[in-house]
């Protein structure tokens, strides 16, 4: 595209550039010529390119261009994944707009803000208001949509990347079809980060594949300043708490002005803020900032940040996004990074401007993850990408929208259908499902009719569906959203009593965890919540009790999954080149090295597209250990049809645990002797048919499933969302999703909200997808080494297990053992 | 639920409270062989429709997938009489909400055999167009069959010392197991010398843990957990057991 001449910009506009000794750059200028055209653009830019400018620039021109005491009328939208990310932005442009004298009203609207100004907002709304996609949909289900939209001109969407795969992207999009439904003369912007396919990313701003926005790509920015810390001390086989690391990283600290220290999951937050302020003789201001935090005190760090007075903050994904952070000048990455675009953002935190260089450090925790972090340095020096693909729409959110449509006003099915698939997700729905999602929504879409006197919309006589009374639209608004959250429970301090332990109810409480974490916790376990170490004790009604763990006592890490995110296939793959070329090894710190010269010794290396899976005996148990490398979620589902098809060999497996590099399966036959009697055993156990009925068999009753299910059926608002802070007991009013599920199957296997769960299941918490390119790839590719003892690799395997729910056969083993360890004690 | 059955004493885990021989079956019923009497608690018929008449449509198939289930049992052991302990409707007014084919699935179970109603908290008064007799507790063998534990007899010991016998549901019991490798957590009978608490039978009935601070008063010499597995009932003492 050629360079638009500076003169484009209004002599307003060029002065105030001018005022702050800046020129606009070339894609500002490109979005401006765009949006005069009244067409809609993608821009691609890394951070700090002036993309947030670029994206509001021609709304500000175009205002300031009308006259000064023109009545207030929504004008631009401004959309973020994050409300933080919403306010930030919004401070950031009442600046220019101040300084060049616009009378310009610039609003937010998130879950925070009081109902009155949500109220005003929509009577008297003002020209740029910058929000949520929840509140977007809300919005939009308001009787007043129509026309507090019809003069929108523009709709700019921020991190576009980050919403797109996701069931929230899915949301938004129908929340798109709908605004350009309302407001013809709409140009939509999106603001991306570098992603792999930017052309997938502009057909989701468009209603027609055959016209796509332009898409401004700016490239180049400093290269970034990255290295991988090399602790003196051998790491850990396992483990991700990356003690031994502290000391190096209060150095970075002490070194440097700002310093953003991310972490994968809240725990290891927890803990290394806690390191971190051990270590702290000169008292730095470090802070700690998680999702699970109190929102004051968030807000009270996003602050102190903002104000620069603070020289560390400790955090999780929530800081993932691109807030301006200002004086950062460093950020270290604690673990592993999981996946190339994603550790490349996260640096991106550092520095906002393009022509210096962003400082990073990747600390790896344990042995593997030096691999990773290997693997992650590559990336970002090939400027390679991993984003992950574009996803069919899912079908309980277009049964939520559905629903906000008749909340509106009155729709009509084939109007609403047609404006559905103008939705890039939606585009391949046919009209069958989409009726299936309007029953669903009316009376439940069961083929026993048994519901139409409790329908939540129904069809006049003027063929437009609309919802039967105002609870149905104030339950609508209670479920806007795709995010589910877990369950919580309190902790709960409790006073100890003349046993020991502790006496229950009318202790303070000190925050909340996930019920799912709260449940792996055996009595006894050491867990560090609050920046305290706690002794956990029960739990009990809706409280974890736990008291607070004598002086020195070291929290155990109980539960750790590897966060939210799989380690991605790319990262994944260039993880295996390196395992299969010793040639590639001294790019590896010297213990790494040590550790895989010891598996080539002991056991094998595989080649890059083998699987290595070994077998050996321990503690009277024999395993099985495979290393795919393919992401905790594909070797869970593995691991689950493994173990299906040793019961079904009567090989009598007992459990099995994953995490993202390999799993292992245990049981009490010898799955060695097993393999070598028969030559076709291992390659018969992974062969790609387990994907067929095994797998069908399987969905149906895994407790995977299940969750899928239930955030299937929270969203499409089939039962009512877990608030945080309603009492537990609530569970025996409501209806356990589980027994809906069940249920559902064995009544309506082919019902929409089935479908939409196994859909999601394919690529979310099952990961079916991948697990399907893995097992084609390793047909014939497999090596098996029959060993006396444990493996060097397998070791970080080992200790994970004892932590995860155990299904079919292995839970009735469970059962019998636990019956006969009463007999043993019974008879002796 | 088509899989061949194992034979019987595979399915039962049982013993005797006072001169009444029990046995608890997989299905989640109580079987009472020499009285040919067939115990159910909590079959909450229609607590789906109860919610979606409360705006949630879940799935409309609970009450005919209880049916099922309580047909199967009854085909197998084939009791003179059978008992349902109460909260047998969601609500007051899940009798009218009875599809056609439940209250004929129903009735056909209800025919040739006695059918006693005990009443529970969610079902106070039954209509008299059910088929069954209707009580708030009735006795067999000295024993009390009510919906309550601990409710209506009194202090848990009589004026003599002597044990109150009791079979009630209401708690709706489930166990959590958790051993080397993993947790399980399934519907159980609470069992002692003197007292059986049964699980729910209802499709939608969700469990509370025999952990819970409302099952020890009820037992306080400790009770077995008759925990329903896959293909039979597990014995398993309270003390094994876990908290969620």
């Amino acid at each position: 595209m050629p360079a638009p001449p500076d003169d484009q910009l209004p002599p307003l506009f060029r002065a105030w550039f001018e005022s702050r000794g800046w020129r606009a750059r070339e894609h500002q200028l490109a979005l401006l010529a765009l949006a005069r055209e009244g067409r809609s653009a993608l821009l691609v830019a890394p951070t700090g390119a002036g993309k947030t400018l670029a994206g509001f620039l021609p709304s500000m021109v175009d205002l300031a261009a009308r006259p000064q005491d023109r009545p207030h009328a929504l004008h631009t939208l401004y959309i973020s994944p994050l409300k933080a990310l919403a306010v930030d932005v919004a401070r950031n442009l009442e600046i220019p707009a101040r300084e060049m004298g616009l009378k310009l009203r610039i609003e937010t609207r998130t879950g925070d803000t009081p109902s009155h100004k949500r109220a005003r907002q929509i009577e008297r709304p003002p020209d740029i208001l910058l929000t949520t996609p929840e509140q977007l949909a809300l919005m939009l289900a308001h009787r007043e949509a129509r026309a507090l939209f019809a003069g929108l001109r523009r709709v700019v969407l921020d991190e576009l990347h980050a919403l797109v795969t996701s069931k929230r992207g899915d949301l938004l999009s129908l929340a798109l079809a709908r605004l350009r439904h309302l407001a013809p003369e709409l140009a939509s912007v999106g603001l991306s980060a570098t992603v792999r396919e930017p052309q997938a990313l502009a057909r989701y701003l468009t209603h027609d594949p055959e016209i796509l926005p332009a898409i401004v790509t700016v490239t180049g920015g400093a290269r970034p300043d990255i290295r991988m810390l090399e602790s003196e001390r051998p790491l850990p086989q396992a483990g991700h708490t990356a003690a031994s690391s502290m000391p190096a990283i209060y150095a970075l600290i002490r070194e440097h002005r700002t310093t953003l220290v991310f972490v994968n999951t809240r725990m290891q937050a927890e803990f290394v803020f806690q390191e971190l302020w051990r270590l702290n003789d000169d008292t730095l201001p470090i802070a700690l900032h998680h999702g699970s935090l109190d929102v004051e005190q968030r807000r009270k760090v996003e602050a102190a940040m903002i104000a620069g007075k603070l020289r560390a903050v400790v955090c999780t994904a929530t800081l993932d996004l691109g807030i301006d952070w200002g004086d950062v000048d460093l950020v270290v990455n604690i673990g592993a990074p999981k996946g190339a675009s994603r550790i490349m953002q996260r640096i991106g935190r550092a520095n906002h401007r393009l022509d210096e260089p962003s400082k990073a450090w990747l600390v790896p925790a344990n042995r593997f993850e030096i691999l990773e972090c290997r693997a992650a340095l590559d990336a970002v020096e090939e400027a390679a990408q991993d984003t992950p693909d574009m996803h069919p729409g899912a079908l309980d959110v277009l049964a939520q929208h559905v629903l906000g449509m008749a909340c509106a006003d009155p729709f009509d099915a084939d109007a609403l259908y047609a404006e559905v698939t103008s939705a890039a997700p939606y585009a391949g729905l046919d009209r069958a499902t989409f009726d299936d999602v309007i029953r669903f929504v009316a009376t439940g879409g069961y083929a026993l009719e048994a519901y139409e006197r409790f329908a939540r919309i129904v069809r006049g006589a003027d063929g437009l569906w609309r919802v039967r009374d105002r609870h149905v639209a104030q339950q609508y608004r209670m479920n806007v959203g795709t995010i589910v959250e877990a369950t919580m429970v309190k902790v709960r301090l409790g006073r100890r009593s003349a046993a020991g332990a502790p006496a229950g109810r009318g202790g303070r409480v000190l925050g909340e965890v996930e019920e799912y974490f709260a449940e792996t916790l055996s009595p006894g376990d050491t867990f560090l919540f609050a920046g305290e170490v706690l002794t956990f004790h029960g739990l009990s009604e809706d409280s974890a009790l736990v008291s607070r763990a004598s002086a020195g006592t070291d929290p155990k890490f109980p539960s750790y999954a590897g966060g939210k995110f799989p380690l991605s296939s790319f990262l994944a793959e260039r993880v295996r080149e390196y395992l299969a070329d010793p040639g590639s090894w001294d790019r590896l710190p010297a213990q790494l090295v040590e550790l895989l010269e010891r598996q080539r010794r002991r056991s094998a290396l595989p080649a890059a597209g083998d699987l290595l899976v070994e077998t050996f005996p321990r503690g009277g148990r024999h395993y099985l250990v495979a290393y795919p490398f393919e992401g905790r979620l594909a070797h869970q589902t593995l691991g689950m049809l493994l173990t299906r098809r040793l019961e079904r060999a009567r090989l009598r497996p007992l459990g099995f645990v994953a995490n993202d590099y390999g799993l292992a399966v245990w049981g009490l036959r010898d799955l060695g002797l097993q393999a070598a009697r028969d030559k076709d055993f291992i390659s018969e156990l992974f062969a790609e048919d387990m994907l067929g009925d095994d797998l069908e068999e399987w969905l149906e009753e895994s407790a995977l499933m299940k969750r899928t299910f239930r955030y299937c059926a929270v969203i499409a608002g089939l039962i009512e969302r877990h608030y945080p802070g309603r009492k537990k007991t609530t569970r025996q009013v409501t209806v356990s999703t589980d027994l809906v599920y069940d249920v559902l199957r064995r009544h309506e296997p082919g019902h929409v909200l089935l479908r939409a769960a196994r859909a999601d299941a394919a690529t979310g918490l099952l990961d079916l997808k991948r697990l399907a390119v893995m097992l084609s790839r390793i047909q014939g590719r497999i090596m098996h080494e029959s060993l006396d003892r444990v493996s060097p690799l397998a070791v970080s395997l080992m200790l994970e297990i004892g932590r995860e729910s155990v299904y079919g056969e292995a839970a009735e083993e469970m059962l019998a053992e636990a019956e006969a360890m009463l007999m043993e004690e019974a008879m002796s | 639920m088509n899989a061949p059955l194992p034979a019987m004493e595979e399915q039962e885990s049982g013993r005797a409270i006072g001169r009444l021989a029990m046995l608890c079956d997989l299905s989640g019923a109580l079987h009472l062989p020499e009285e040919r009497t067939l115990v159910v608690a909590d079959l909450h018929f229609e607590k789906g429709s109860a919610r979606a008449g409360r705006g949630f449509l879940i799935p409309p198939y609970d009450t005919r997938d209880t049916l099922a289930r309580l047909e199967a049992v009854i085909a197998r052991l084939a009791p003179r009489r059978v008992i349902a302990l109460g909260d047998s409707f969601h609500d007051r007014h899940g009798p009218s909400r009875l599809g056609t084919s439940e209250r004929e699935a129903l009735c056909g179970l209800q025919r040739g055999r006695d059918w006693v109603w005990i009443t529970g908290n969610h079902d106070p008064a039954l209509p008299s167009t059910l088929e069954g007799e209707v009580a708030d507790a009735i006795e067999i063998a000295g024993v009390r069959f009510v919906h309550e534990p601990g409710v209506g007899a009194g202090p848990d010991a009589d004026g003599n010392g002597a044990a109150v016998r009791e079979i009630a549901g209401h708690l709706h019991p489930v166990a959590k197991i958790v051993a080397r490798g993993g947790r399980t957590r399934r519907r159980c009978f609470a069992m002692s010398a003197t007292r059986c608490i049964l699980p729910a039978f209802g499709a939608y009935a969700g469990g509370l843990n025999v952990r819970n601070r409302a099952f020890a008063p009820l037992f306080p010499g400790g009770f077995m957990a008759h925990v329903i597995g896959a293909e039979r009932v597990y014995a398993i003492d309270s003390t094994l057991l876990r908290d969620d």
